[in-house]
């Protein structure tokens, strides 16, 4: 457009038409920002229905902290809510290094260090495998993708139990049964479906012609993945990783079926000492037994919330 | 259609009878295409016409279902997109957003195991010819949408093509820096004298840049000329409505003996067709419809001589450098386009000159141009 039609270079600021009413001062009355009631009925709903929920899932885990740094007699007194009169970390100890279950009396440790030789292979196979079939399946579609994704997606909703049995046959055959290496496979399959999934949705949200510069480019199918996908990635890998770290170290079907006792996870490991039927319930190592197995899950959750959400609103990453 | 062979031996890039289908939909049908040693072409098109899947197959992006494409005389129909000598520059700038200018600048080259002192003299030449030297330890984020451009520019720049491809790469920019863009890429067209082939929407982004321009319409490239031809002689109703801002003006009526002359008649009011150039002699009796462009119609003062007719002012629009005025004669709203000086009333009365030299006839059934 011409130089001339546009606005006259900024000089004074009174010019013609655009200046303000005589004096520019403000009148009395409303001005700036309303201000708004702290204790209106509609924060009174919404804060105390918030409150009330998480009261609600806090009382049991308050219980049971409390319980387990308490001794066997004050506990017999018979009040679960008031606070220990005398903290002791015994029933932590016990819990942990001599609870009894079957033979062994070498407390929750085993199971512990059992899950952990589960869980770490397991996750870390999975992600590994599923995030290179959803990069597979969103950016290089192959003939048959289609088919493949949705036999794959299908597999997520078969229920475990029509499965276990025949697991088990082709665990036998293969000589895996009882070990932790056929838990820790059967762990790596069932997360296959979801996180396949997961994965896929991520990588179709990441900008199409960013694959297609870096074919361009020259990089091949690994190339794409590790120099280019995988730097972008983060936020999925973490999701990835809290959902199957706590999934697999909450499970207790498939520990209990596909393990022996020497090799159990933690939680049959929990389960075997809260129901043992000999002797006096000890409610306060119970409580701690518990507490230390969902130990992991909830530091995961603390630890990396903050990525948690970041990694499940992704898909607003930007080219 | 440009078909002739011996065209083949100074294309750079061509295109034979290639087709593409999506399951039941077809996206290209059939297309040939010759785009000479250092021409600047231009796919002009409104979206889902198929102009960016071609420029997809000739990158390798997209595997044609029929025909074959040649790049400087060799048949890379089959090759990856990395062995064809293209670069491309994409609409969303497409960084790799966890690499520094350089190292996106330096990707290919890496890839293709270049040793790092080429490497280095390579990217500091497409960084000297861009102006973006100082960017380059930054991260993409940290550009502005311009400057990312450039740099996506440059990274076609340092791999040393034949073929440059840009898909829309000025969409994503605001007016402003699309037409100070606009000037860059000719001046490197210009620098350079590589072959470009450029998808757009836009058709000032086409007639400013383009060597040639292709239209296309449903996968078919409708009329293949250079930006002057296409405006003043459009092949076709499609290709004469699609260029020009405001449209054409169209008047559908048919031609009709007079006196020894033919003229157009719409509404019971006829037009003299002087000085029109026709493919075919022109006869009475055929429904055709007239195209004239706002600023061939003339108004008042700027009246030469010729037929002159009346009509009503409906609306004006003033526009700055121009004052388009929507008249009213023969049935027909029509604009016309005058100097942004002169200011009409509505309701006013206006004579009127059309220049028929610079008007288009089509026929009301095929829509071609006769």
């Amino acid at each position: 457009m011409d130089k001339s039609l546009t606005m006259p270079a900024s000089g004074p600021v009174s010019r013609p038409g655009i200046s303000a009413p005589a004096g520019s001062r403000l009148e009395t009355g409303p001005q700036g920002k309303r201000p708004r009631k702290v204790l209106s009925s509609r924060n009174i709903i919404v804060y105390g229905a918030l409150g009330l929920a998480a009261i609600y899932y806090l009382i049991p885990l308050y219980v049971m902290v409390v319980t387990s740094l308490k001794g066997m007699p004050e506990i017999r007194l018979g009040n679960i809510f008031s606070p220990p009169m005398e903290i002791t970390f015994e029933p932590w100890v016990k819990a942990w290094a001599q609870a009894c279950t079957g033979l062994n009396c070498d407390g929750l440790s085993r199971g512990f260090w059992n899950s952990v030789r589960i869980t770490v292979p397991s996750v870390i196979v999975s992600i590994a495998i599923a995030s290179v079939n959803g990069y597979a399946l969103a950016n290089w579609r192959f003939k048959g993708s289609e088919i493949f994704f949705t036999i794959l997606i299908v597999g997520a909703f078969i229920p475990y139990q029509v499965m276990i049995y025949p697991i088990v046959i082709i665990l036998r055959e293969m000589g895996l049964y009882g070990t932790l290496y056929g838990l820790i496979l059967v762990h790596s399959i069932f997360g296959m479906p979801i996180q396949t999934l997961l994965f896929r949705n991520y990588f179709v949200s990441l900008p199409e012609e960013l694959f297609k510069a870096a074919r361009i480019d020259g990089a091949g199918f690994w190339q794409i993945y590790f120099r280019i996908m995988l730097p972008m990635s983060l936020p999925i890998f973490v999701v990835s990783m809290i959902l199957q770290t706590t999934g697999i170290w909450n499970d207790f079907l498939f520990g209990v079926v596909f393990t022996r006792p020497d090799t159990y996870p933690m939680t049959v490991q929990l389960n075997n000492i809260v129901n043992s039927v000999q002797g006096v319930k000890e409610y306060n190592v119970n409580m701690a037994a518990t507490l230390l197995t969902g130990a992991v899950p909830l530091i995961v959750y603390f630890v990396s919330g903050r990525l948690f959400v970041r990694g499940i609103a992704a898909g607003a990453v930007k080219g | 259609m440009l078909n002739n062979v011996s065209a083949r031996t100074q294309s750079s890039v061509s295109i034979r009878e290639l087709s593409l289908s999506f399951g039941s939909v077809t996206v290209l049908e059939n297309l040939n295409l010759d785009i000479h040693d250092g021409e600047f072409l231009v796919l002009l098109g409104s979206s889902g016409c198929g102009k960016s899947t071609l420029l997809n197959c000739i990158a390798g992006l997209l595997e044609p279902t029929e025909g074959q494409i040649f790049i400087k005389d060799k048949n890379v129909t089959w090759e990856e997109p990395k062995d064809r000598g293209i670069g491309m520059v994409f609409q969303s700038y497409a960084l790799y957003p966890q690499m520094t200018v350089e190292k996106n600048l330096s990707f290919g080259l890496r890839v293709a195991k270049v040793p790092k002192d080429e490497i280095d003299r390579r990217v500091a030449r497409a960084s000297g010819i861009l102006q973006i030297e100082p960017l380059l330890k930054r991260k993409p984020s940290e550009l502005s949408g311009g400057q990312r451009q450039r740099v996506a520019i440059g990274r076609a720049l340092v791999r040393d093509v034949d073929v440059f491809l840009f898909d829309e790469p000025l969409s994503n920019l605001d007016a402003k820096l699309r037409s100070e863009l606009r000037v860059e890429i000719k001046r490197l067209h210009q620098a350079l004298k590589n072959t470009m082939i450029y998808v757009t929407h836009d058709q000032i982004e086409a007639l400013t840049l383009a060597d040639r321009i292709a239209i296309m319409k449903s996968g078919v490239i409708q009329q293949l000329d250079d930006p002057v031809t296409i405006y003043n002689r459009p092949k076709n109703r499609f290709v004469a409505g699609f260029i020009g801002s405001p449209s054409m003006n169209f008047l559908t009526g048919e031609l009709v003996d007079e006196g020894g002359h033919t003229v157009f008649k719409t509404n019971g009011v006829s037009f003299s067709l002087d000085g029109y150039d026709a493919y075919e002699p022109l006869k009475g009796g055929r429904k055709v419809i007239l195209g004239v462009r706002p600023e061939h119609i003339k108004v008042d003062g700027d009246i030469a001589g010729g037929e002159v007719h009346e009509a009503v002012v409906d609306i004006e629009e003033p526009m700055g450098a121009d004052n388009l005025l929507w008249l009213k004669h023969a049935g027909h709203v029509m604009s016309v386009r005058i100097g942004g000086a002169r200011r009409y009333a509505v309701g006013a009365k206006v004579r009127l000159a059309f220049d028929m030299t610079m008007a288009s006839l089509f026929d009301a059934g095929t829509e071609e141009r006769i």
